[in-house]
């Protein structure tokens, strides 16, 4: 997450070209075999199409090339309507602009590569296990809702199957319908079957919170984030003063703070082997705050290092370049991939084959 | 522990309500069996017992149920967490978080134990039900026999007094479900937890109950010790009913019980059993089907290696072995539509392998209803449904394979008259959906009937069918066997293939292993062998029936 904020601050190749080897680095280091780890060359695949989409429109609708601009090629030129003058289709395609696209799209396809690799890298249940005890509810709401992804596809997978076996092709909105109906019907048993299994297992049970508390709580927890995302965006934003940035940030995060604290009191809960917070996921944590700051503070560059003018060849600054390679120590300080999950995938197979017949 | 008084459930909009007046108590420690035909208000009455009826499925509740001194009335299920633990069907639906040991910890979670003693319990829940192994394994890649066990320990971690659990073993091959029930007769007889269990296959449980109640289906309830019960209820195990007919007294429960009382009968019968009664199939056994050398490959994995398998007109075979041995992925890649890495299918009559045909002539030359007949049938009604069969069938290329499946069968009759003769009685204007799990298989038998295929694949039809439906399959195969189609079931339940098939295929790992006629395979393994063939043994009887026909000539002379 800090890469992402210190890509979104940098236009320069070089740098961006970094950040992609850095998280290139992390996670082939450090990813497990689970399903939701398998899911990075999907970013990388729709980075490469961002960036594809971005230079096309670039040239497609550019406005004109300024006259003295190196010209790259000519597109046939489409007249627009005479009340429609800002944007041109077609016509020459100047050097200069086509560069800056591209750029342009690297840094969003930068971005999109590192939250690809957060999700890649986080189990999505575990992380969800750390929320406080007041979100509680929240979170295994949000299991579960995770949880359904993957037997949804599998539930399209075993009607589209059995389709075939009624001699129906798998195209048309009456296919649509065939596979769309059996497998919403299914989700539906099965979520009600959960709830009911999540009741009978003390699910929700509420410990003699009283209304008014809870209230009390839900209003705190809702200013509280409306303030942190105000916060959020004025730090980022380049173009928002700090100050609100920062003064978002703060009174947002106090506000959930008393919320949270307020709302854990009522919860009677425990958690089971809880996950541990020690040295290295400091110096995880550490390593990636410390390239944002870097970054962000424009710290040991010039004015235009990040920013550089896209037909010069870059300059390669020294202290971002050194702050994304301490990114990159986080791949050596994660802690471990458990051992046992490397017997997984051989036995997942034949678990889906014998849970669901042979579903593929 | 648990007394129903004076009990009532009615579901909003029906027309009787599914259980009344039922009283009813069941004490501490025991192991009490519900059986009775689907429909009856089985899952209701295990429902109830911690307020899932009505608090969760709507109705209404007459009458108390007082569950560990707490009327269910007033406490919601949340909160009766702590006393009464619960385990579906299927457990894989119910599971909250994604490893073994988060699982067992959930119930303990909700209920705030604190987390020394949440660590001791987890340990002691693994040992006792022997899953120790699997702590760290992911719930999905765990058998079907794994999973029902960790959704036990999951309830039972909390360290309920009442552990309730509707059908654990209907899904699970025959040794999974020795595991799952072993797990349960130790947790009642080393821990005192009292146990209330519904279960179709009987002959599994009934020599561990210690209560049966049996729900004729009119909403009452009949109750008392095992012996008295089932010489009474419509719904009985082979070993029960062999009972019956030889008149012993006290009725045998289990096959040992059963055992001690044969010599008699034993002598009695002849030593061959008298012929099938299914009336053959008059025309040519010529193979119908070859399949040579088939392969199937998922990834690394090999789920069917090199089998070969010829199938003839009437003839019903039975494909048997444990969960993940490659009966589906087989019958799949036989029918055309599932995969299949190598080898090749040929179907007597078919101009091509099926699956080298567009799908809905594949479907003229096999058909094949799946694992959910369910995932088939997608329209509102079963008369659209049907119809819709019809048209599919009529649309198929009358060129390649209509002219070819002509010749196999020459009957080729509308969907509803075939739904007739199946099942007579279903609604028309029913929802799909809401229909039996048993009129769900006919339904889907019956849209694949209608292609009239010269080979008909069944994969695992038998799951979750009472006795009667179970009969219901055995008629119709019986006929269809006896129209020329030749049948194969993928089962786990040895007594139906003892009743409806004429020869059995074993697959493990892959490979068929196996492979003969009925009375032989069946009676020369032990895991494989019906009731009867274990009481009668060494004489070569199967069933009932079989035991009747010999009988019949001797009783009227």
């Amino acid at each position: 997450m800090a890469l992402a904020t210190a890509a979104s601050r940098t236009t320069n190749p070089l740098l961006l070209l970094l950040i992609f080897a850095v998280l290139g680095l992390v996670v082939t280091l450090r990813r497990t075999d689970a399903p939701w780890a398998r899911g990075y060359r999907f970013y990388l695949i729709m980075a490469l199409v961002v960036i594809v989409i971005r230079v096309v429109f670039r040239a497609v609708f550019s406005s004109g090339a300024a006259p003295g601009q190196a010209i790259l090629f000519r597109l046939p030129h489409l007249p627009a309507p005479s009340w429609y003058t800002g944007v041109q289709i077609g016509g020459p395609v100047p050097v200069a602009g086509v560069l800056s696209a591209t750029l342009d799209g690297a840094r969003l396809a930068c971005l999109l590569c590192c939250i690809g690799a957060a999700n890649t890298l986080a189990n999505p249940k575990r992380a969800l296990r750390v929320l406080p005890g007041a979100l509680n509810e929240l979170g295994v709401a949000v299991t579960v809702a995770l949880s359904v992804a993957p037997q949804l596809v599998e539930s399209v997978q075993r009607v589209r199957r059995a389709r075939r076996l009624r001699g129906a092709g798998g195209r048309g909105l009456r296919a649509v319908r065939a596979i769309a109906v059996p497998v919403l019907h299914d989700a539906l048993d099965r979520s009600l079957l959960l709830a009911a299994g999540m009741d009978s297992r003390g699910y929700g049970r509420t410990g003699g919170a009283t209304r008014a508390s809870r209230r009390v709580t839900a209003a705190l927890m809702l200013t509280g984030l409306a303030g942190l995302c105000a916060g959020a965006y004025g730090l980022l934003d380049a173009s928002m003063p700090r100050g609100v940035g920062f003064g978002g940030f703060g009174v947002g995060t106090l506000l959930c703070v008393a919320g949270l604290a307020l709302g854990g009191r009522r919860v009677a809960r425990t958690r089971y082997r809880p996950d541990p917070w020690r040295w290295p996921e400091w110096a995880v944590t550490g390593c990636g705050v410390a390239c944002a700051v870097v970054l962000s503070a424009g710290l040991g560059t010039t004015g235009g290092a990040l920013t550089p003018d896209p037909l010069s060849w870059p300059p390669l600054p020294l202290l971002p370049t050194l702050a994304i390679l301490v990114a990159a120590l986080a791949a050596v300080a994660a802690p471990p991939v458990p051992g046992s999950v490397s017997s997984v995938p051989a036995v997942a197979r034949e678990a889906a084959l014998t849970g669901s017949g042979a579903v593929r | 522990m648990i007394e129903f008084d004076r009990m009532g459930v009615r579901y909003d909009g029906a027309a009787a309500p599914v259980l009344r007046e039922v009283s009813l108590r069941i004490e501490e420690g025991e192991l009490c069996l519900v059986i009775g035909h689907t429909g009856s208000g089985k899952s209701t009455l295990l429902a109830a017992i911690n307020g899932l009826v009505p608090y969760f499925t709507g109705g209404t509740l007459a009458g108390r149920v007082v569950v560990g001194g707490r009327d269910t009335a007033r406490f919601r299920p949340r909160e009766l967490a702590g006393v009464v633990g619960l385990a579906g069907q299927d457990p894989l639906a119910g599971f909250v978080t994604d490893t073994v040991e988060e699982e067992l910890a959930y119930t303990m979670e909700q209920l705030a134990i604190d987390p020394a003693s949440m660590r001791a319990r987890l340990e002691e829940t693994l040992d006792l039900l022997g899953i120790a192994g699997l702590r760290n394994r992911a719930l999905r890649t765990l058998s079907g026999g794994q999973q029902q066990r960790v959704a036990i320990g999951a309830a039972l971690t909390a360290h309920p007094r009442i552990l309730v659990l509707d059908e654990p073993t209907s899904a699970l091959d025959p040794a999974s479900a020795e595991d799952v029930l072993a797990s349960i007769t130790r947790l009642v007889h080393d821990l005192g937890v009292t146990v209330v269990l519904a279960e179709h296959r009987l002959e599994r449980v009934l020599p561990y109950a210690d209560r049966v109640v049996w729900l004729p289906g009119d909403g009452t309830v009949i109750a008392g010790d095992p012996a008295g019960v089932l010489a009474r209820a419509g719904v009985a195990p082979p070993v029960v009913e062999l009972g019956r007919l030889a008149g012993w007294d006290p009725l045998p429960l289990s096959v040992r019980d059963a055992r001690r009382q044969a010599p008699s009968l034993r002598t009695r019968l002849p030593s061959a059993p008298p012929a099938a009664r299914r009336m053959l199939y008059a025309g040519d056994v010529a193979p119908v089907l070859t399949a040579r050398g088939i392969v199937v490959r998922y990834g690394g994995l090999i789920a069917v290696r090199e089998a070969g398998l010829t199938l003839r007109r009437g003839e019903c075979t039975a494909l048997m072995g444990r969960n993940g041995s490659g009966k589906s992925s087989l019958l799949w890649a036989i029918q055309g539509s599932g995969r299949r890495s190598a080898g090749t299918v040929t179907v007597a009559g078919g101009a091509a392998d099926p699956a080298s045909l567009p799908a809905r002539d594949a479907r003229r030359l096999a058909g094949l209803v799946p694992q959910t007949p369910a995932d088939l049938l997608y329209l509102d009604t079963v008369a659209a449904e049907l119809a819709q069969a019809d048209q599919d069938a009529a649309q198929a290329n009358p060129v390649r394979a209509n002219h070819d499946a002509a010749q196999a069968n020459p009957v080729r009759a509308g969907a509803r008259e075939i739904l007739e003769g199946i099942a007579p009685g279903i609604p028309l204007d029913a929802h799909p959906r809401d229909l039996s799990a048993g009129q769900q298989l006919a339904l889907a038998l019956a849209v694949q009937l209608t292609a009239a295929p010269a080979v008909i694949l069944l994969d695992e039809p038998t799951r979750g069918l009472d006795y009667q439906a179970k009969a219901g399959l055995t008629r119709t195969l019986d006929r269809l066997a006896g129209q020329g189609h030749a049948i194969v079931v993928a089962t786990h339940d040895v007594e139906f293939a003892a009743r409806s098939c004429d020869r059995v295929m074993v697959m493990a790992e892959g490979e068929i292993v196996t492979d003969g006629p009925a009375a032989s395979v069946l009676t020369a393994s032990p895991t494989f062998a019906p009731q009867v063939a274990k009481v009668l043994a060494p004489l070569p009887y199967l069933t009932v029936g079989q035991v009747e026909a010999a009988l019949a000539p001797a009783v009227t002379p």
